[in-house]
């Protein structure tokens, strides 16, 4: 079976010509897969204009690239990128396919998984293969990690969380085969993305943040949020939350950290006026150094990080914020 | 006239969701006595319906596929202003995944005959896959727009809907009929006052189970499920801590300190 097995597919995607980085390490983490089970790394990449970029993703560790490149590829266009997906994984029978969890992956995916008829794994934050060489994804969920496996049907697919496998270094000797894409012929034309409208993200970015200060109910009020925020921006770090935040009001949902939130894997991970709910401490993956900030000294929260300040929240961290600006005059 | 499908889940209370916990023994979950509720961002796809209902000639039809107490949430569905509930519920319905769920409900759409919009919340608050709304798309073959914020244009068979990017957004024309999945920025949800839920229990909804959906044992469910859970393990986060004493300047000088020392600011 191993010696017969079909390839690790990853479906990447790029934004006007460029790859983004998210697919970089997904060719990453499939090339370690593909190794075990001694089979190839395929991936397709739909585009428009596209020259060179097959290049970067053989550095990255693939074998193999479909390239459609054609006007009407130039985005994410629902029915034609769907068509082209899943006539070609008929076709070639991969073993696994891989897909970030990005917006237009999230809509791709399961359209792509329900035409296969298989399963798919939602934002998993690892993929290993087992001893019968099954496909391993972990989701966190209530507060511990669920093991997910697609035993029967093929291919084994998954969407994976932002931030949880690293860049590969580019290897510029690695080159492998570019297999061109015929335009898919008629597709039905129900759904057209008439305008794709960029907005500067405000603030970091939470996934690829080195530094993320994530505050929680301690808080107390919305001013007692402002002060979190004022720390997080002191550190030039990303703002994240805990539920109890979001559901008291002073944060967006997009801000929660966790296992319904965001994955986060910074340096240095600052929890203010949170309890180390595991809910919220599943999200944080890796984290270098982890600091918490409580009031509390039997909170649970002290027993899951490296350095710990019992104190007020709010009479610590204008203190803090206060040092850290003195410490950088004198050393810059 | 329009007729709008929404598809509803009942999901544990997210305010109570953290008293859900694997046992790390037995790698089950313990549930706790949380009470089931609407799905959060199913308010904002009843809300999407129940507002084109007052612009528009249209009919609402709830769905749901849950246990038998989840007819209670499309109950209130119906006080909110739903015309008629089903709620899909059958012992060979349980243990379903996010592809089982889709086509359960698909089924249950295609039994409920025509319509021309389908809704659904982008994601549910327990499982949050965000897979159940597209693949009710595949399915049915119609097309889907997931994570609508807006919706532009109604008019005629080409609908005109604003969502949400990671990085922006896009502006989608699509031909109904369509599933369009749901942000919290589309719309603020009305809601029931307590005496209205209670009120709404004595409403008459539709229960169908495999037999009237005409599918088979082996499609639903747990058997009709490509993926398991096949795995469940409490996670150990401990780590060795230092707790950093002084006074609040003291304090604040020894974690910069120790943060420099580790090269992370």
């Amino acid at each position: 079976m191993k010696s017969s097995c079909g390839a690790v597919w990853v479906i990447a995607e790029q934004i006007g010509g460029r790859i983004l980085m998210e697919s970089l390490q997904l060719i990453g983490h499939a090339r370690k897969l593909a190794d075990e089970i001694k089979t190839s790394v395929e991936v397709v990449l739909l585009g428009d204009k596209l020259n060179g970029q097959s290049r970067q993703l053989f550095a990255a560790g693939a074998n193999k690239v479909y390239l459609g490149n054609n006007p009407e590829l130039t985005c994410y266009q629902q029915e034609i990128y769907t068509e082209i997906i899943v006539r070609l994984a008929k076709e070639h029978k991969p073993e696994i396919v891989l897909i970030g969890s990005t917006s237009t992956g999230r809509e791709l995916a399961p359209l792509v998984a329900a035409r296969l008829e298989t399963g798919l794994t939602a934002h998993c934050i690892d993929l290993v293969l087992n001893e019968d060489k099954l496909l391993e994804a972990m989701v966190p969920a209530y507060g511990g990690l669920l093991t997910i496996t697609c035993p029967e049907k093929r291919p084994q697919m998954a969407t994976v969380a932002k931030g949880v496998f690293p860049t590969p270094e580019p290897d510029e000797n690695r080159t492998g085969e570019v297999v061109p894409l015929d335009a898919p012929g008629e597709v039905p034309h129900r759904i057209e993305t008439l305008e794709v409208i960029y907005e500067e993200p405000e603030g970091i970015p939470l996934e690829s943040a080195p530094i993320v200060v994530a505050g929680g109910a301690g808080a107390g009020d919305h001013e007692g949020w402002q002060v979190i925020a004022d720390l997080a921006e002191v550190l030039n770090a990303a703002l994240g939350s805990t539920r109890p935040a979001v559901d008291e009001g002073w944060t967006e949902l997009e801000t929660m950290i966790g296992q319904s939130g965001k994955i986060v894997n910074p340096e240095l991970y600052i929890g203010v006026g949170l309890s180390g709910e595991l809910q919220h401490m599943v999200g944080i993956v890796g984290a270098q150094v982890m600091v918490a900030i409580n009031n509390d000294a039997k909170s649970p929260v002290f027993e899951q990080v490296d350095y710990g300040v019992v104190d007020d929240c709010r009479g610590f961290i204008p203190v803090f914020i206060e040092k850290i600006k003195e410490y950088w005059s004198r050393n810059t | 006239m329009l007729k709008i499908v929404v598809c509803v889940k009942a999901v544990p209370d997210p305010k109570q969701e953290r008293k859900i916990r694997i046992n790390p023994v037995t790698k089950t979950l313990i549930r706790g006595d949380i009470p089931l509720v609407l799905n959060p961002l199913d308010k904002n796809a009843m809300e999407a319906a129940l507002q084109l209902k007052e612009q528009l000639d249209a009919q609402i039809v709830v769905l749901s596929m849950g246990p038998p107490s989840a007819g209670n949430i499309v109950k209130e569905c119906l006080a909110l202003g739903a015309d008629q509930g089903f709620l899909l519920s059958d012992l060979a319905f349980s243990g379903a995944d996010a592809y089982a769920t889709a086509y359960t409900l698909a089924k249950g759409i295609e039994k409920i005959g025509s319509y021309h919009v389908i809704f659904c919340g982008m994601a549910s608050s327990d499982s949050s896959t965000e897979w159940v709304g597209p693949e009710i798309g595949a399915f049915l073959k119609i097309p889907i727009v997931t994570r609508v914020k807006e919706i532009i244009e109604t008019e005629g068979e080409w609908w005109k809907v604003k969502a949400s990017l990671d990085n922006g957004f896009r502006v989608v024309q699509v031909k109904i009929p369509a599933v369009l999945t749901v942000t919290r920025e589309l719309n603020n949800p009305r809601t029931l006052s307590f005496s209205g839920i209670i009120e709404a229990r004595k409403r008459e909804i539709t229960h169908w189970g495999i037999n009237e959906l005409c599918v088979s044992d082996d499609s639903v469910g747990l058997k009709g499920s490509p993926t398991i859970v096949s795995n469940m393990a409490s996670i150990e986060l401990k780590r060795e801590v230092e707790i950093i004493t002084g006074t609040r300047e003291e304090k604040a000088e020894q974690l910069i300190q120790k943060l420099v020392e580790a090269g992370v600011i």
